[in-house]
This record gives C-alpha cells, structure tokens and sequence, in this order.
C-alpha cells in the first residue's frame, strides 16, 4: 500500500469539499433557474395557460443555444461576465456562473418534459374548479411532476459534477483539478485513479439516491 | 336554470376548419338530470364544456341564473366556476394527493380555512360512501372509487350545477349502476341541477329527467326521456333506443309478422301510470278479437313505459276506428305495423 503515500490527503480532501461546494450551489441555483424557465416554456407553449408564442420561441431559441455551446467554450465566454461578478478567474466561485449558465437551460429541458408528462385531465379539472394559473402550477404541475423534478434533478448533478472536472482543468480547484493537475501533468497515477474513484463514487451514490427518492415519492 | 343560446363552436386547426357545435338551444332547469346523449364526435364534450367556459363559444350565449357568463371577467368566472362542479371519463384525480386530500383540493382553491375544511371532507367522504379510504392515493382505489371521489371533490364547494361528462363510461355495469344512484340520490338531497353527457341510454334512462340527442353539432331531438322512448322521432334518437333491450320496433315487427302473417298488428305504447284496464275496455267497446303477442316495460325515471304488440285477427275499419280511439283517449300511442 505503498502508492498511499504519494497521495496528500488534505489536499485530496480540500478537493473534494470544493467539488462539493461547487456542484451543490451550482445546482442549487440551476433547479431555481431551471424550473422558473422550464415553467415559462410549458406555460406559453399552444396548449399552455398563458399561450404566448412569441416568448415560447425566444426562450426555447435561448435554451437552444445554451445547450448547443460546449462547456468549455461557454467558460470561456463567460470569462468578463465572471469577473465582474464574483472578481477572479480561479478558485471554485469562478466556476459558479458557467456552471449554472451552463446546467440551467439542461434542467429546464428536463423539467418542460416532466410537466408535459403531467395528465391534462387534471390541469382541466383545476380549471374547472376555477383554479388560478398560479394555483395550477403551484398546486397541480409542481406536485403531479415532482417524482420527475426530482430525478431530472439528479441527472443534472452528476452533469455537474464532470463539469466541475472540465471546469477544474481551467483552475477552479475540486477534484478534477487535482486529477489533472496532479494526476495527469506531474504523473502522480495515486492521486488521478483516487481522485477518478471518490468522483464516480459520488456519482454513483446520487443516483443510487434518486432511484431511492423515486421509489418513495412517486405515488401512480 | 342554464340557458344555451345559439351556441356555434368552430375550431380552427392548421388543415380545415371543424364546426364541433352548429347552433344550440337548450334550456335546463334547476334540479333536473338532463341528459345529452350522442355519438362520439358529436360535440357533446364541446357543449359541456361551454358551459363552464372551459371552451369559449365562437357565438351565443350561455346564461346561468340570469347570468350571462361569458360577459364575466376573469376573477368573476373563476369564482363562478366553483359553483359548478364536474366530473370526467377518467376522474382526472391528483397522484400525489390521497382521497381526503383531493377532496381538500378545491376548498384550497376557494381559500376555504383548513378547519372548515377537514369537516367539508369528512362530510364528503361520508356521502360518497368511502369512509376508511381517506389515507389511501388514486392508485390504490377500484374505478368506480376513483369516481366517488371525483364526485365527492366536484360537491366540495357546494356547487348548484353538477356537469358529468361521460362520467360513467370507463366503469362496468354494476359500478355504473351504483354511480348512478349515487348520482340520483345527490340529486335529490342536495338538489342539484345535473347535466349528464352519455353515449350510452341505459344512463340516460336509469337517471335522466329529459334528454336532448346530439348529432353532427346539432340538437335532433329533445324531451322527457319517457315521451322520446315511447316515440322516438329523429332516426338517431332510434338507434339510440334500440340499444335498449325490447325497444327494436323494426325486428319485433319482423319477428311477430312471420309468426301472423294474416291480421293486423297493433303497437300500443303507455307512458302514464293509471291502474286502469285500458286494453281490456278498449277491446270491449270495439267487439275486436285482440291477442297480445308481446309485452314489455321500460322504467325510466321519469316513469315506466309499457309496450303492447297487439294481433287482431279480422275486422272492419270502423271497429279499428273505434278501438284506437279509445286507446288513444286514455293516453296512449298507437301504431299500426
Ligand atoms: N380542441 C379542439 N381542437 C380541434 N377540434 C376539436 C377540439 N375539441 C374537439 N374537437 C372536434 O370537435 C368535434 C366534437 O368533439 P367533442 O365535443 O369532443 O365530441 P363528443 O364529446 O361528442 O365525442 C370532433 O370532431 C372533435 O375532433
Ligand atoms: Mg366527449
């Protein structure tokens, strides 16, 4: 167990709390951003609550675009739009705003066809009940969808994840840094494989959690 | 009182235009089960939906309580909408909420204060008849539960216009039949006004006080469902009735002119509910010789109807005169076949 020793385990652990760090508020802000866009573009589209379809297209045409530009460009992109706001180019902060610009548009997809899924039969009968939109979407798209919500949630954070990896190699730290960095660059075969397993055990406990989520809340 | 007033439906869609309602009256009073019977596609579903305006007319006007509701402004519609409950093919219940909780579900919507909520529920769950059932969801319940608790959510607010569209069309005969009742006693209780949508008479006869048959858009035929049993007029409001066990004049014709082939045959139809032999004096007056050959009676809710195949065997036109006047005099239809 010699190989052990190549490894420097607080530098192996500051990676790891910052790929936390950076996937969690990073999916944070994409499922708030997700669902408000997600819901605009189920709310406008022709058989929506509020048809309008001149803000259906625009923002289906920004989706679009967002999710068509590789990752790795959008970060570069993004590099002005970053500094102003957080005031660096390194360390896990930066990584924020291309990660959430990047996963948002994702998730919105996600939660646009979870609300398509929901029975229209329902959203009727709330009409018919003289439901506001907001109740609607409040009290029937929101819950009837949840189940989906929830493991579209999941597929984004492990997108995260290896984007946190990608967002490493231009110096925001985590675990893919250091897998980069330290592992591939300087050789160091100990820190690229352990940094590669705590990254895909991650990975795999979030959807081992969403299929256990699913399970429970799902009621059909 | 509901007050449909040349109502027009044209839905235009990419390719062609589709006129789902081509001008409808109708008038439907308070605390009657009228029913709409029709053939799919006949825009029975566009008409009924119209009436809560979850479809908005392309012409007309619908009138609820002197009330013309599509003058109503958003807010206005939304609570008037309360007032009319509705109940669907498919239940259309929420998931992810149990019975007592669905049954919440519009009394959240009227901002109904939580307590006075839970009694509403229990109220509800009691009249449908799901007690022990409250913790259970959709999945877990038989169809006809699932339309008891669609019931029991469309009554939640106390509404005065209950609107069925094909409520009972995706449960069997014996849950349909006990919906019904459920439907009948609701009805009578609370009285409320129903508005039936069907494709099936067994519904329409078991329940219904009057009946309007859709066809192609249109109204064909309206009345007490007794009066349209025993007379159908309109060739779809037939076809209808034959559905209905014993009802196919044309094959009894058929059947009973191989089996007499000399002699007339007489069909007499009795809506009223009298005690009184009237065949039998009829017979008396005339000095015919009358065989019944079949005989049948319908019970609609509105009351039975009788039917008589009668064979006469010789006589003049005089005696005929004479024998279906008698008939006709104490109420009922003649035909002669
Ligand atoms: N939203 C809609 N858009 C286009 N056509 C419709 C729409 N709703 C109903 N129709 C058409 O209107 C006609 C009547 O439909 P409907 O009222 O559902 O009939 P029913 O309930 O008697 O079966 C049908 O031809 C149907 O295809
Ligand atoms: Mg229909």
């Amino acid at each position: 167990m010699s190989w052990l020793n190549d490894i420097n385990w607080d530098q192996m652990f500051t990676a790891f709390i910052e790929t936390i760090y950076m996937s969690s508020v990073s999916l944070f802000f994409t499922i708030i951003f997700g669902l408000i866009i997600g819901i605009l573009l189920f709310v406008t589209n022709s058989q929506g609550l509020i048809v309008n379809k001149f803000l259906n297209k625009i923002t289906d045409l920004i989706v679009n675009i967002l999710r068509a530009v590789p990752f790795i460009i959008l970060m570069i992109i993004l590099i002005p739009f970053t500094q102003a706001l957080v005031g660096s180019m390194l360390g896990a902060s930066a990584a924020l705003p291309s990660l959430i610009f990047a996963a948002s548009p994702f998730y919105a997809r996600l939660c646009c066809i979870a609300f398509m899924e929901v029975d229209k039969g329902t959203i009727e009968a709330s009409k018919a009940m003289g439901a506001s939109n907001w109740q609607i979407i409040t009290k029937v798209l929101l819950p009837e969808s949840f189940p989906a919500l929830v493991s579209g949630a999941c597929v984004t954070a492990i997108s995260l994840i290896s984007y946190t990896a990608m967002a490493g190699a231009i110096g925001s730290g985590g675990l893919g840094n250091l897998a980069y960095q330290y592992g591939f660059v300087r050789r160091n075969d100990a820190i690229l494989y352990t940094a590669t397993a705590i990254i895909t055990l991650i990975v795999l406990g979030l959807q081992w959690l969403s299929d256990y989520l699913a399970a429970k809340i799902d009621k059909r | 009182m509901i007050e449909l007033i040349d109502i027009v439906k044209t839905f235009n869609t990419k390719k062609s235009q589709i006129k789902a309602v081509r001008g409808v009256n109708l008038s439907i009073n308070d605390g009657e089960i009228f029913g709409i019977i029709g053939y799919s596609g006949a825009g029975k579903s566009t008409l009924i939906r119209i009436i809560n305006q979850l479809e908005k007319q392309t012409s007309g006007q619908v009138i609820i309580d002197g009330q013309d509701i599509s003058k109503l402004d958003h807010k206005e519609l939304l609570k008037s909408r309360q007032k009319i409950g509705m109940i669907f093919q498919h239940f259309n219940l929420l998931w992810s909420r149990t019975v007592a909780q669905n049954i919440e579900f519009p009394l959240e919507i009227a901002h109904v204060e939580k307590n006075i909520r839970q009694e509403k529920v229990k109220e509800l769950i009691k009249m449908v008849g799901l007690e022990g059932r409250e913790n259970a969801y959709p999945s877990e319940l038989s169809g006809g539960q699932k339309q008891r608790v669609g019931i029991a959510r469309a009554l939640a607010n106390d509404p005065k216009i209950l609107l069925c569209d094909e409520a009972t069309s995706a449960l069997d005969p014996e849950t349909t039949d006990a919906i019904l009742q459920l439907l009948a006693k609701i009805n009578k209780e609370l009285n409320i006004t129903i508005v039936m949508i069907t494709h099936q008479m067994e519904v329409v006869q078991k329940i219904c006080n009057r009946l309007a048959v859709m066809d192609d858009g249109k109204i064909v035929e309206q009345g007490l469902v007794k009066d349209i049993f025993a007379s159908p007029q309109n060739s779809t409001t037939k076809r209808f009735i034959q559905t209905i066990n014993g009802t196919d004049v044309e094959k009894t014709r058929q059947e009973l002119k191989k089996l007499y082939p000399y002699g007339q045959l007489v069909r007499v139809s009795f809506t009223n509910n009298s005690d009184e032999p009237i065949i039998a004096r009829a017979i008396k007056k005339c000095n015919l010789e009358v065989s019944i050959v079949n005989a049948h009676i319908n019970h609609t809710s509105s009351g039975p109807l009788g039917v008589t195949y009668l064979h006469v065997s010789d006589g003049d036109d005089a005696q005929y005169e004479i024998f279906i006047k008698a008939l006709e005099e104490k109420g009922a239809k003649v035909e002669i076949l």
